[in-house]
């Protein structure tokens, strides 16, 4: 790559045009462009591979490629730049997000490629072009047919997403968004079983994405119009020059702030979690639910903390509304869920609003405990998915409430690493959720935010109510006719679900290591 | 001092022998409960050899240290250590959980059952390092960790082993619990941030947190975070309702380590973390505790008279022991605070007695707690009925019982420093006389019911499990000076962070006790 730059930086000198090359650290992006890279590749194995290949083939570039880029990533600890003429990042935050995503998506990768649960195949459509319900489906799904072009849209989204935390200036930003949630909006729409339902939140995703990024856009352009730049740096600085202007800055603030919150899922911009949590294939619920939280809540650090600084004290009453509106609805919302998916998004909701917490604090802590909570909500809910996706009837997954009654009885080891699961969301000591929750409410207190703490402890114990109810359920009923069976699953979601139970109980005894990582990340830098 | 590591060892025995008990093979039932009581056993023996090491006369604040960082990062470390408050409590517990076993031995069976027998006794062995941990904990952030883990072994046992209502016991009880918890977090980071502030790093270490000087109105406000947990753990009135469902709907053996030692933990730590560490806020409170105190102990001495079961009755005489001893100890006075500590040893012992052999009673006449549903059982059991005696005897505070000792302090403490809480407490003794005289009188007297003709009395095990109890009950009513010798430089400690001093001259202790009749 640099060896092609540097050849046509001589030709462009040669002919003197007044055009600059520009600068790009390549090992800085390294990670980034072998993840592009791959999907590529990926894209051509779609186009010219015979159909048997595909699969090894693609499963060995996503993994191969994840894995490769796990490296590249570790051996850039500790840089700290902005290349690629200010729109990108590389800083310890950065980093950290790049690195967890990374190695998510790699359990969302094994989960999305297990074939052993579901008899009929994996968890997508065979043709996701054909009718629901439709001749040419039975014939797909009789001949065996799969789907492998989930695989270049799982590797452009998680493209998107390595950029997401580490663009800085907001035309990137928006790119990255895009590239990130177009293949997600297609992903969602591709379930094998129950497919009206897949597409119906394919399309309300798709749709209510497409709002939010045209917000993330018109925000975009109140801020240009207002400092003359889309670089996050050129935006403060043009804000601590001219601190009176409000009114163009505050509209593309805002603005700006819902096409972000969007992607967290804060209340009131959460109407689209649950319907695409509850109709994606569960694999890619797993593997979307865990890395579009974290890349977002990169994005939207990295925003305020960067760019709007020096907005502080406009921007602070807003997400304070949000964070109270987002944990409150998000809990109680949740308490009245019969299907254990829906549950899980508004879990994720609610979580969204913990982290907000941290945010908050607008502090080198609130940095590090939000990231902390990410990584340990990631690979909570990862699992939870993995479980889910395992839990089956006759139907294919048996999502509704009232078939994990008795689960305990029938399947007590896995029923057991569920409740696990539940007691880390629910912020129960000796799990990484307990520690994610110290961390963000230390951090939001020691910056005052006391009342907001208080809420937040209000929200959790609601929270705990519902988490705790699949518990009763699971251990506390008898399994009747209707309950579900644990299907055993082969080593991919096996892998991903071991990963995700270690690593939240580990994280929950022994955090220091990742609580170090987190601080000496430092700050962004500017 | 040695440096044997006592508290980690102590709290890691029973931990193994849960493991060793989780995995043993399904239906080996009558191994499980074996290997469970042998980790039981062994861990009371370690206790005693550790106990006896204890030295009451030490400088000290805590013995049997041991200190490692834990989360550098959030000034956490794992400390451990006792003062003879702790070290009373943990005796208590060791105490109390091979008791429990042996008397559960056929509390849990492998048919009719929703869990498993090992299941279980693997959840009171995991149980027990808990509450060891609870009471040995010298690091705030540990103390809360222990406080809150604890809750999920209950949890099971009640809502998997308990009784018809035990899943809406066990989510009422867990709810309940976490309120108090998520409020005690609240306050503890508040703790945190406030240490920073105050000495540059955070710390959750005892100590240190006791020599802070922190402003009294942040200490206000600290100070509810940490006393409401506590307040719903004891339970004190009004945040009490969880308790009367949960004792009703478990077996007697979690009863008994819920009501006997789980929930010490809440009047252990307004004893040893709300007093010392917020002393100008505890005597601002004291007013509200003691009439929350006072009300706790009437009405539940009151709602225990018109009980029809005998484990709901147990429970609310148990909130109405717990007012007693929440009054001792925020009436700052040395006695108070001494008999609260006696009074929490005689209350785990009486109400071990009470619920076990209520316990051994209701599995002779298929399980029904209903008062209504016994009479006369001294005929056809004797020595059922002597057992019940004793306890319901050692529960209205009979002198020559231990539970006399802390009681009759307790009034003292109150009395010298407010003459009329002292003379309404009083008052409560004689209702508490009442609901248990009247329940020995229904269930043992009298006529003996027809389908209880011929009941077997106490069998071997179920003696073996009471005798201990009952000595402990009778020896300590008697001789409480080892007792006292533990517990008085503890609360001397206390009184002096608090910087309370007793109102009149102190009175030697023993000659007080031994001297006076009721």
């Amino acid at each position: 790559m640099s060896a092609l730059a540097s050849a046509v930086a001589v030709v462009v000198a040669d002919e003197g045009t007044p055009f600059d090359l520009p600068s790009i650290n390549y090992s800085a992006i390294a990670p980034i462009l072998i993840i592009f890279g791959a999907a590529i590749v990926s894209v051509l194995v779609e186009a010219f591979a015979p159909r048997r290949a595909r699969r090894p083939m693609q499963l060995v570039i996503v993994i191969g490629s994840v894995i490769a880029a796990l490296v590249v990533v570790i051996s850039l600890a500790g840089t700290r730049l902005v290349t690629a003429e200010g729109a990108i990042a590389i800083d310890g935050p950065a980093l950290v997000m790049q690195g967890t995503l990374l190695v998510v998506s790699l359990l969302g990768a094994l989960l999305m490629a297990e074939r052993g649960i579901d008899p009929l195949g994996d968890a997508f459509a065979p043709r996701a072009s054909t009718l629901p319900g439709s001749e040419d489906e039975k014939q797909f799904t009789q001949r065996g047919y799969l789907q492998t072009e989930i695989w270049p849209f799982f590797l452009f989204a998680l493209t998107g997403m390595l950029v997401f935390p580490a663009a800085n200036d907001l035309l990137l930003m928006f790119v990255a968004l895009e590239v990130m949630s177009l293949p997600l909006y297609l992903l969602a729409g591709m379930a094998r079983r129950r497919r009206l339902l897949s597409q119906e939140a394919s399309l309300k995703y798709f749709l209510l994405g497409a709002f939010s990024s045209a917000f993330f856009l018109y925000g975009t352009a109140m801020l240009y119009g207002f400092s003359g730049t889309v670089s996050l740096v050129g935006i403060a600085d043009a804000l601590s020059a001219k601190p009176s202007e409000g009114a163009l800055v505050a509209i593309g603030m805002a603005l700006l702030l819902v096409g972000l919150l969007f992607k967290v899922a804060a209340v009131p911009f959460h109407q689209w979690t649950p319907d695409a949590y509850q109709g994606a294939p569960t694999p890619v619920t797993g593997f979307m639910a865990a890395t579009v939280k974290i890349a977002a809540f990169g994005a939207l650090l990295r925003v305020l903390y960067v760019s709007l600084g020096g907005m502080r004290w406009d921007w602070e009453p807003m997400l304070w509304i949000i964070a109270v509106l987002t944990m409150l609805v998000g809990s109680i919302v949740a308490v009245t869920q019969t299907d254990i998916k829906r549950m899980l998004a508004y879990s994720s909701i609610a979580q969204a609003g913990f982290i907000l917490v941290g945010v908050l604090a607008v502090s080198p802590e609130g940095l590090s405990s939000s990231m902390f909570y990410l990584i340990a909500y990631a690979f909570t809910t990862i699992g939870a998915f993995a479980v889910v996706s395992m839990v089956r009837d006759a139907n294919g997954e048996a999502t509704h409430l009232s078939k994990w009654a008795g689960l305990g009885k029938k399947s007590p080891l896995v029923a057991s690493i569920f409740a696990v699961f539940m007691l880390a969301l629910a912020g129960i000591p000796l799990t990484s959720g307990f520690i994610g929750k110290f961390g963000v409410f230390t951090a939001a207190v020691a910056s005052g935010a006391v009342w907001l703490v208080i809420i937040a402890v209000v929200a959790s114990l609601i929270a705990a109510f519902f988490y705790a109810r699949v518990i009763v359920l699971m251990f506390f009923s008898d399994p009747g006719p209707d309950t579900a069976s644990v299907v055993v699953p082969s080593t991919f979601t096996t892998i991903a679900l071991a990963a995700g139970a270690t690593v939240t109980i580990v994280l929950g005894i022994v955090p220091q290591p990742v609580l170090e990582l987190v601080s000496n990340a430092g700050i962004f830098i500017r | 001092m040695t440096t044997f590591p006592w508290l980690t060892t102590l709290g890691v025995v029973p931990l193994v022998g849960s493991v060793v008990v989780a995995l043993l093979p399904r239906g080996r039932g009558l191994l499980a409960k074996q290997v469970a009581l042998f980790f039981a056993v062994l861990t009371l023996g370690l206790t005693v050899a550790m106990a006896l090491q204890f030295q009451g006369d030490s400088s000290e604040p805590f013995q049997f240290v041991e200190s490692h960082p834990w989360i550098p990062t959030f000034g956490i470390s794992y400390s451990v250590g006792v003062d003879g408050i702790g070290l009373v409590l943990v005796a208590l517990a060791t105490t109390l959980v091979p008791i429990v076993i042996l008397a559960g031995w056929n509390d849990v069976d492998e048919d009719g059952g929703r869990g498993t027998v090992k299941g279980y006794f693997a959840l009171i062995l995991v149980l027990e390092t808990l509450m060891i941990g609870v009471f040995a904990a010298t690091d705030v952030f540990l103390f809360y960790v222990f406080f809150e883990a604890m809750l999920i072994p209950v949890y099971f046992m009640i809502g998997r082993y308990g009784g018809v209502q035990r899943s809406y016991a066990a989510v009422k009880f867990l709810l309940y619990s976490l309120l108090g918890g998520l409020f005690m977090l609240a306050s503890l980071i508040g703790l945190y941030v406030v240490s920073a502030q105050l000495t540059g790093t955070g710390t959750f270490d005892f100590l240190t947190l006791t020599g802070l000087e922190i402003d009294p109105g942040t200490q206000k406000l600290l100070f509810l975070g940490f006393f409401f947990a506590f307040a719903v753990k004891a339970p004190l009135w009004p945040f009490h309702t969880w308790l009367p469902d949960a004792a009703a709907e478990a077996k007697p053996g979690t009863a008994v380590l819920l009501i006997g030692v789980l929930d010490k933990v809440g009047t252990f730590g307004m004893i040893r973390y709300c007093l010392p560490i917020f002393p100008a806020a505890s005597e601002f409170y004291a007013p509200v505790v003691i009439g929350m105190a006072l009300i706790g102990i009437f009405y539940g001495a009151f709602v225990a008279l018109s009980q029809s079961d005998m484990k709901r009755l147990f429970a609310y005489s148990s909130m109405s022991h717990f007012g007693f001893i929440a009054l001792g100890i925020f009436v700052f006075t040395s006695q108070g605070q001494s008999g609260s500590v006696v009074y929490m040893v005689a209350h785990g012992l009486s109400t071990a007695a009470l619920f076990l052999t209520a316990g051994f009673l209701m599995a002779r006449h298929g399980g029904s707690s209903a008062i209504a549903d016994y009479a006369g059982v001294n005929k056809p059991a004797p020595v059922l009925a002597g057992f019940f005696m004793i306890a319901a005897l050692s529960s209205l505070a009979l002198p020559g019982l231990i539970s006399f000792i802390g009681e009759f302090l307790v009034l003292l403490g109150a009395f010298e420093r407010y003459l009329w809480v002292g003379a309404l407490a009083t008052v409560g003794i004689v209702i508490t006389a009442a609901y248990v005289l009247r329940l020995y009188q229904r269930t043992m007297t009298g006529p003996v019911k027809p389908e209880l003709e011929g009941m077997h009395d106490l069998r071997g095990r179920e003696i073996t499990a009471l005798v201990p109890i009952a000595a402990l009950t009778i020896v300590l009513g008697i001789f409480p000076a080892p007792l006292l010798n533990v517990i008085n430089p503890a609360v001397d400690r206390v009184m002096t962070s608090v910087g309370a001093t007793d109102p009149t001259p102190t009175v030697g202790l023993g000659t007080t006790v031994e001297g006076t009749d009721k």
